[in-house]
């Protein structure tokens, strides 16, 4: 009998019909080495030692697993928040860095290139970047960076160079498409940190496995609280999808556990100010692998709208696209409005002030009539600081 | 036998393809573009069709891309203009393009009426040859069109003979790992060209990217069939009063110096 897995690709990098990757030949030689070696690296004695001594002593896990008690008395339930607001540089982000870097050094490279929009993957890259002395190169698009100063400031304080996206819409989809050039120009010494579950194959499973230590511990941690490893429910919000993958991942295939991705709905799904990509997006190739993505009739990519710059993104990673296309993940959205008020009010209920991006995934709560046996894992990917921009002006202060 | 084919068949040197993004400089200057291009020594016309994302492009093309869309070109309007051209265009015509745009236009209809507007052939770089194999090289086929794989400095011999013989009409040799419009080590060039040359591939091979004047056009002629120029190209029409004047112009500096 064929087991079905919503956990791993094939051989090729599909999950169902979406993933593999669609890449130029000038990337072929760099894309088949990882995806030759990530497995037999990742498993190495000497990684996984160097890996769980920087998750534990540099960012900081295992993360708490925090039962909000006001909130769970609102809704009835259960909610547990795994918080990934409290590794250090602020959120999830690091997980992934942290492995890459590594991964990179035993491939032999010397320099380091990733892709950011609001610059937590960025500031993330810099950061291991920094920590194991490796030059770093940040692609950022040039509205990005006007509107994500302090951020830009974190990844030159950090030593990266930031490279302004001058091309199409300089917004995240074009610096991913400058960083997948200067890795075409640039083949022998050099690697791409991807930051989300997207890119040609192995990326999604690769930083998939990097992130899934948040349902690893959620897992021992709720069994601890509760006595079983299980919730009913784990919600997360997604952009290209790199936390809720973490949070999904030891669930994948546990059948009872309902998976909750949340979308960035803009102005409203339909307003065509929106990010909400299994919403609105069509089987499509993007960024090296088949997908769901935001396009028009004619194929060329739409550029997406959301209050956060992190979900603020035209596709999905090809993971979630097979979670929307089985059913097997439950897909819903908060809007710009919606997540500014749940945010704030999180703020005051549990004295944590969430990212704009994690405020999606508190937005939906009311919509999934939770009972008092339920048990909520919600995935609290990232602190609101670099937000508060945005929060004193809906304060208006 | 193709188009391509028998033009390969008949010259085995010197043979000059440019590139073009379709739509470009302004919507119907394909047909144009391409009349100039043929009667002034180009022996294959590369049409870009023009996308939001293009990773395997250097900033000039992407540029040429951008505006095409500003001035509305689409497949589907590419098409039209190439069938109602009839005739005009004797010379070969390739299609190179994205994954995306042609999976919405949908994969089978696009080769069906690409081979019904007088199209030879297709150029998809992200298109893999895993996915080729197991899906869309059936369908190229079925409607006659040649294909073109790409092949780089960096790619194994085992590689390049899968992708040659995967290959119809001719192989396209990128000069080095690197998007389009970057100015190329032409000894290092030279050497990887000469490499290829003595694999004895089924294919002829065109060498692309960096090729830009009289000079780099020589030396890639020097090792292999011929060349593919883009860049150049799309940066010397950019601005130009009369697109013959200038075509006829600037492929006379390619071809005679």
């Amino acid at each position: 009998m064929q087991t079905v897995t919503y956990q791993q690709p094939d051989v090729q990098g599909y999950y169902g019909q979406f993933g593999g990757a669609y890449i130029p030949e000038m990337l072929h030689r760099n894309v088949a080495e990882l995806k030759e070696r990530y497995l037999s690296i990742m498993e190495e004695a000497s990684f996984q030692k160097e890996f769980q001594m920087l998750l534990k002593d540099y960012v900081g896990r295992p993360t708490p697993l925090f039962l909000a008690e006001r909130l769970s008395k609102e809704f009835n339930s259960s909610i547990y928040l795994k918080r990934e607001d409290l590794c250090h540089t602020g959120a999830h982000k690091i997980n992934n860095t942290i492995g890459q870097i590594l991964l990179a050094r035993k491939l032999g490279k010397t320099r380091i290139i990733a892709e950011t929009g609001a610059g937590q993957h960025g500031v993330a890259t810099a950061t291991v970047c920094a920590l194991k002395g490796m030059e770093c190169i940040v692609y950022m698009g040039e509205k990005d960076i006007e509107r994500q100063a302090p951020n830009v400031a974190r990844m030159k304080m950090l030593g990266a160079k930031v490279i302004p996206a001058i091309s199409g819409s300089k917004t995240l989809k074009d610096a991913t498409n400058e960083a997948i050039r200067d890795w075409i120009n640039n083949p022998v010494d050099t690697h791409y940190i991807i930051g989300s579950v997207v890119g040609p194959h192995p990326y999604p499973d690769m930083v998939a496995r990097f992130q899934s230590v948040i349902s690893e511990e959620t897992r021992w941690q709720l069994k601890e609280k509760t006595g079983s490893e299980l919730p009913t429910h784990v919600v997360a919000c997604v952009g290209g999808g790199s936390n809720a993958a973490g949070a999904f991942y030891h669930y994948l295939d546990e059948l009872s556990v309902q998976l909750v991705a949340v979308e960035a709905a803009g102005h409203g799904v339909y307003s065509g100010m929106s990010a909400a990509t299994s919403q609105l997006g069509k089987p499509g190739v993007l960024h090296g692998s088949k997908s769901l993505v935001m396009q028009t009739e004619d194929g060329q990519v739409i550029e997406p709208h959301s209050i956060s710059a992190g979900l603020d993104y035209p596709g999905i990673g090809p993971l979630h696209a097979n979670l929307f296309a089985s059913g097997r993940g439950t897909f819903l959205s908060a809007t710009d409005e919606e997540a500014l008020q749940s945010a704030f009010h999180i703020s005051k209920t549990e004295g944590i002030i969430p990212a704009l991006e994690t405020a999606h995934a508190f937005a939906i709560l009311g919509k999934l009539n939770l009972k008092t046996t339920d048990r909520v894992v919600i995935c609290l990917s990232g602190r609101g600081d670099k937000d508060l921009a945005t929060y004193m002006n809906a304060m208006d202060i | 036998m193709s188009r391509i084919q028998a033009l390969f068949n008949r010259k085995k040197n010197r043979v000059l393809n440019v590139y073009c993004t379709a739509g470009y400089p302004e919507l119907n200057s394909t047909i144009p573009v391409m009349k100039a291009l043929q009667e002034n020594g180009a022996d294959l016309i590369e049409l870009g069709m023009p996308y939001s994302d293009p990773l395997a492009d250097g900033p000039v093309i992407q540029a040429s891309g951008t505006r095409a869309l500003e001035n509305g070109m689409t497949i589907a309007v590419l098409l039209e203009q190439l069938r109602n051209a009839g005739d005009a265009i004797q010379v070969p015509v390739i299609l190179m393009g994205y994954m995306n745009p042609v999976l919405q236009y949908g994969f089978e209809r696009f080769c069906a009426d690409a081979r019904a507007a007088g199209v030879d052939g297709l150029i998809l770089p992200d298109l893999p040859e895993f996915e080729y194999e197991s899906e869309y090289g059936a369908v190229i086929k079925k409607y006659g069109l040649d294909f073109i794989f790409l092949v780089t400095p960096e790619t194994s011999e085992e590689r390049i003979r899968k992708l040659d013989a995967l290959s119809s009409g001719f192989l396209y040799a990128v000069s080095s790992s690197a998007t389009t419009g970057k100015d190329k080590d032409f000894d290092t060039v030279s050497v990887y060209l000469k490499r290829l040359q003595s694999m004895q591939l089924k294919n002829p091979v065109l060498v692309g990217f960096g090729i830009k004047d009289k000079a780099t056009f020589d030396t890639a002629c020097a090792n292999a069939n011929g060349a593919i120029i883009g860049t150049a190209f799309i940066k010397a029409i950019e601005d130009s009063q009369s697109l013959p004047e200038t075509i006829s112009r600037f492929l006379k500096s390619v071809l005679e110096g």
